[in-house]
């Protein structure tokens, strides 16, 4: 680590977190072809840099259709009718090259082992520079700096399948991270995770988000585990965005359940409580609101 | 009807994967097994229909040692959904991975074709009927395993982490069949880390961690154990953390609540 390292590191902080809009889908509709309905329709989002936004639906509304969309898999993969606009950064992604969009939109599959194929941690996380011919001096510093931010400096060596898959989850998110994107897809980060590893892992994601002011978008089911760290909560529908706002507000929607999502516990008693004519705040875990209605019931 | 007596198990690469496990399964109970990435659940499965097969002890299913049957025999009365569907998908088509083990078992044509139909219709999977497997979703191809396996009929389903990659909507429909089993006296065991998903079900609960089972009961009382938990990796579910910090001031009205179940079907506050 040089001093090189610094400014390095500066320009890439001042990316992510102050040039605004990361991500503008402008009145996107998408439809496979052959496909008798649009996948994605009349889409509007902009998430600006440094939010962690959810997106959040039932299966087979459109989420992963979107997500190609804004990682340029459509439409440089599959074609069909393409209608509206998706950019990233500067790269208006239907014109961008699949390298340039691939250095600024990173994804974190949900299963890691789809992810991790070198025989070391420390290869695998440089295999994306690699392929980028990027110079061994500046490969050996971001590697390094990946993995400390992603705290496996100390399984550098290791072989990727020997490690725990809390640990897999981190060297391929530290593979994504090397690459510098500004924005970072994951897709049902927590699914394959036990409980512990995941709360660990949501952790990760706000810490790298204050660090780096890299923005995540992220896709998932298990909403009770992150809401505690997102900015926003986006729900489609049949192709449509039609919830988008802070989580505690969407959670407390009424519509939100309606549209398949998975209201956690707490959030659905919390609901309840307030319908009932309880004068409760906004909150999401069961510590605020054990506190609350302990205050409430003791009149304090 | 199941039972591992001091089962211990090495893998190939020299790493044990259960250690010492003793373990009792009746017909018709519901058994979740929860622990750490790791902790042995998966391989655990794998010895009831003998897709493993112990280094040390002996695994009985309905009194029987699984080393003096083959995977074929224990499988018509075992069915396991495995984590990853694209483990255990290969035929060209829908119908034909439903039929193939109707087949294999040598059912009639003519039950063939209505188990196969009530399956497919089940869990919404009629219209891919001529599509192949791989052309559908990651929560479809969960579902058609499930269909694969509830078509033979099996004593003992066992499902290992059936909620990824399903909506709230598929996670309800799930829950619904999971009840359904129960009800027609299926022995039924669910690997998951989806805590919120297994409570509401209130099944035994068996704790395992680094190979070894730490803890069995039922999952009420389990599920307050928060040391327990923590050193499984496993977090309690949300309206459980709720009651045990309501009762833990002394001067909580709350303190008098004794049955942490009532938080499921809704609030008991006045």
């Amino acid at each position: 680590m040089g001093i090189a390292t610094l400014p390095d590191i500066q320009r890439w902080k001042g990316l992510g977190s102050s040039m605004g809009e990361i991500l503008r889908v402008q009145n996107l509709s998408f439809r496979y072809p052959e496909a008798a309905k649009f996948a994605v329709r009349d889409f509007e989002l902009t998430i600006k840099g440094g939010e962690i936004v959810i997106l959040a639906g039932p299966s087979g509304c459109g989420k992963s259709t979107l997500l190609r969309a804004v990682n340029g898999l459509i439409p440089h993969m599959y074609t069909g009718e393409y209608l509206g606009s998706v950019s990233v950064g500067d790269h208006k992604v239907s014109e961008a090259r699949m390298s340039e969009l691939a250095q600024t939109v990173g994804l974190l599959f949900q299963n890691p082992e789809n992810q991790i194929f070198m025989f070391s941690v420390e290869r695998d996380i440089a295999f994306g520079l690699e392929n980028l011919a990027v110079p061994p001096d500046e490969m050996r510093t971001r590697v390094d700096e990946a993995m400390r931010q992603l705290g496996i400096t100390d399984l550098a060596q290791r072989a990727p399948h020997e490690l725990s898959d809390g640990q897999k989850q981190r060297v391929a998110l530290a593979g994504v991270i090397v690459m510098r994107p500004r924005l970072i897809i994951l897709d049902e980060p927590t699914s394959l995770l036990d409980p512990k590893t995941a709360v660990e892992l949501v952790e990760l994601v706000r810490r790298l988000r204050d660090e780096t002011g890299i923005t995540f978008l992220i896709v998932e089911h298990r909403l009770e585990l992150l809401v505690r760290i997102a900015d926003r909560l986006v729900v489609m529908s049949e192709g449509r965005k039609v919830l988008d706002g802070g989580p505690e507000e969407v959670l407390a929607d009424e519509r939100a359940a309606a549209y398949g999502i998975s209201i956690p516990p707490i959030s659905r008693l919390r609901n309840q409580l307030k319908r009932d004519g309880l004068p409760l705040e906004n909150g999401f875990g069961p510590d605020d609101l054990a506190e609350e209605l302990n205050r409430e019931a003791l009149g304090r | 009807m199941i039972e591992f007596r001091d089962v211990t198990f090495v893998h190939q690469t020299g790493k044990t994967a259960l250690r010492d496990v003793n373990l009792k399964v009746e017909k018709a109970e519901m058994l979740a097994v929860v622990g750490e990435n790791g902790a042995g659940k998966t391989t655990l499965v794998k010895h009831v229909n003998g897709l493993l097969k112990p280094t040390k002890g002996t695994v009985l299913v309905d009194g029987e040692d699984t080393t003096k049957k083959s995977t074929a025999e224990l499988s018509r009365k075992v069915g396991i959904a495995f984590q990853n569907p694209d483990h255990q998908l290969f035929s060209e088509s829908v119908e034909a991975e439903t039929a193939f083990a109707l087949k294999n078992f040598g059912f009639s044509r003519e039950l063939m074709d209505q188990r196969l139909n009530w399956a497919l219709q089940f869990f919404g999977l009629e219209e891919y009927r001529n599509s192949s497997p791989l052309a559908l979703s990651g929560g479809e191809k969960k579902r058609l395993t499930l269909a694969c396996i509830l078509a033979w009929d099996p004593e003992v389903v066992i499902l290992d982490e059936p909620t990824v990659g399903q909506d709230a909507i598929q996670k309800e429909k799930l829950s619904g069949i999971i009840k359904m089993l129960r009800s027609t006296g299926k022995t039924t065991i669910i690997v998951s880390h989806d805590i919120e998903f297994i409570w509401p079900l209130q099944p035994r609960l068996v704790v395992m961690s680094q190979g070894r089972v730490v803890a069995d009961g039922p999952a009420d009382t389990l599920m307050r154990d928060e040391e327990l938990l923590e050193g499984a990796r496993v977090m309690q579910p949300q309206l459980v953390e709720l009651y045990q910090r309501l009762r833990r001031r002394p001067d909580s009205p709350f303190a008098s609540v004794n049955d942490a179940r009532l938080w499921i079907t809704g609030p008991v506050v006045r």
